[in-house]
């Protein structure tokens, strides 16, 4: 039924464009594009919103660099993702292993995966809290049936970060398993039967069928936690607010009390325009990592 | 049956146990009385609502779950709507700035909200939206994430049926909403789902701009309640707020299981 050629379709329609998108570009100006410029501006001056704006010049970049409570936020959130990428794609892509296979309730298991990551980070971190609790808690009370010391989950400084991305790890984890499967799934079986065939090993049937068909998905992953991580931030609010000894202070939640408890605004977006660059380097870097690695 | 595939069941049956049983805990600690909660497995000990009852006593739980249903549907609705227009005019119009616009689009997607977060705020006191249930909304209003979403469906779609509808006279928003919205009900789950999701769970952004508790959402009350005093260390009574913030998201997955997975995964692989 094509009668007519096709050129309307594509064609300028005068105003109307921009008058479809003016409710999309006026938000656009007003919450993002505004805010942008207006956080650079902010870094150079100081304001708690009453009173007048005070230009500071570089005093607030220099701030940052002396800052050491900032620092260690950042360190606290590096030291969560080092625990929690690896743990998540080591699970995850277990998971989704064995869930490729020919197995019966597939979607059951799927969908049990999946429930913690629907759910608010403020149900789980409470749930987790009491699996946590050092007296009552779960977890140790399976310790000490097993006759096994209790650990302190939550007040060792050297642990508490590490439990918090176990538990981050626990809520995402199922988002990562059908991501994997996805990825699974676009290998034919009959590659693995002919490399059985071949007489290739189980390992070099991963190394040389699976993970590249998988290296799209494991980059994603990558990216994706990082960024989840570096906005870690309800977690530690609730669980120990930043304790013991700041140990669980993300950067987020740093800047989040020095804007809304200090009323710091020129220093806090400073802090964010920064966190923000720092987010975006780390991500870049990732994908030229993973780029020449395929 | 083979010993891989028996070992292979029992980690998978291990790993949905453990997946699913705190959720069931937490079920179950709000039923039972305080002093037994310490000691719960498996099996209730003892029924009360006591912990529900006490809960509304104490904060405006009510107010909360409405105000969470509210700004969560003009959201949706706003990102449903407002996605459809632009993701239609960058897929079937041709203007100047296109390729830019297309770019700056793709550019918000990607960048850190940590960039914008202060500057926002103090947007909201400026504009005097602190305390307004505009400052969870209309901020909201607008998603990349939909807007790509909805470009890439209506490329699928031929231009001759927009060209025939033109020709009846039909206006740009009936073609969008009328005639392009029917053909992309796909699209519309994924972007609505999401948006829905986000929203509910969207703590930190409330926690910012409201103060007034008759205000808060769900998430932001339920955890203010959790670090404050006001729960007087009754666990129960916590763990009922937390129930209640949980089970709206619970059974709309219960229902839509399978379009939560699959929108999730889609918004994973562009994200």
């Amino acid at each position: 039924m094509k009668i007519q050629v096709n050129k309307g379709g594509k064609k300028g329609r005068g105003l109307a464009p921009y008058i479809i998108l003016s409710p999309y570009l006026l938000h656009l100006l007003l919450f993002v594009l505004f805010p942008i410029v207006f956080s650079v501006v902010l870094a150079f001056h100081k304001w708690n919103i009453i009173s007048p704006m005070e230009y500071v010049g570089l005093d607030n970049i220099q701030r940052l660099f002396q800052d050491r409570l900032f620092w260690k936020s950042v360190l606290n959130t590096l030291k969560f993702l080092i625990v929690h990428i690896p743990l998540q794609i080591v699970i995850a892509l277990a998971l989704a292993y064995f869930l490729n296979e020919k197995i019966l309730m597939r979607g059951f298991f799927r969908a049990t995966f999946f429930l913690p990551v629907v759910i608010s980070g403020v149900v789980v971190t409470m749930v987790w809290q009491q699996l946590y609790g050092l007296e009552t808690g779960l977890l140790n009370r399976a310790l000490i049936a097993l006759h096994l010391p209790r650990v302190e989950w939550l007040s060792n400084p050297y642990m508490a970060m590490i439990s918090i991305a176990v538990m981050a790890t626990w809520k995402n984890v199922g988002l990562y398993v059908i991501l994997f499967l996805t990825g699974l799934q676009t290998v034919p079986r009959s590659y693995y039967e002919a490399a059985e065939v071949e007489g290739a090993s189980a390992w070099q049937q991963f190394r040389y069928i699976t993970l590249p068909a998988i290296n799209p998905t494991l980059f994603m992953v990558a990216v994706l936690s990082t960024i989840g991580g570096f906005s870690l931030f309800i977690e530690p609010y609730i669980m120990t607010d930043g304790g013991p000894l700041n140990s669980t202070l993300s950067a987020m939640l740093y800047i989040y009390k020095q804007a809304f408890g200090y009323y710091q605004m020129g220093y806090s977006a400073t802090l964010g325009l920064f966190f923000a660059l720092l987010i975006m380097s780390v991500v870049a870097v990732q994908k030229l990592v993973i780029e020449k690695e395929s | 049956m083979k010993a891989p595939k028996l070992f292979f069941y029992i980690l998978l049956a291990g790993a949905s146990l453990s997946f699913l049983y705190p959720f069931y805990w937490m079920l179950l600690a709000t039923l039972t009385p305080e002093a037994q909660i310490g000691a719960l497995g498996f099996l209730p000990a003892g029924l009360t609502m006591d912990n529900y009852q006490l809960l509304a006593d104490k904060i405006p739980i009510g107010r909360a779950l409405l105000n969470s249903f509210i700004v969560a549907a003009l959201s949706t609705t706003g990102v449903l709507v407002f996605g459809a227009m632009t993701g239609y005019v960058l897929a079937k119009m041709r203007f100047a700035g296109r390729n830019l616009l297309f770019f700056i689009i793709i550019f918000t997607m990607s960048m850190p909200f940590q960039l914008t977060l202060i500057p926002n705020y103090i947007l909201m006191v400026e504009l005097r939206w602190t305390d307004t249930l505009a400052a969870l909304v209309i901020p909201a209003l607008n998603s990349a994430f939909a807007i790509l979403l909805f470009r890439q469906a209506f490329q699928s779609i031929p231009d001759d049926l927009i060209h025939a509808a033109r020709v009846d006279g039909c206006s740009e928003l009936r073609i969008i909403f009328q005639i392009l919205l029917p053909n992309v009900i796909p699209a519309v789950i994924t972007a609505g789902i999401i948006t829905f999701m986000n929203s509910w769970n969207d703590v930190l952004w409330p926690l910012i701009v409201i103060r007034n508790e008759q205000l808060m959402t769900m998430p932001q009350l339920v955890a203010l309640f959790a670090v404050g005093g006001r729960s007087e260390a009754q666990l129960g009574v916590k763990l009922a707020a937390a129930v209640l913030l949980a089970l709206p998201i619970i059974v709309a997955y219960a229902v839509f299981q399978r379009h939560f997975i699959q929108s999730m995964a889609s918004s994973g692989l562009k994200g």
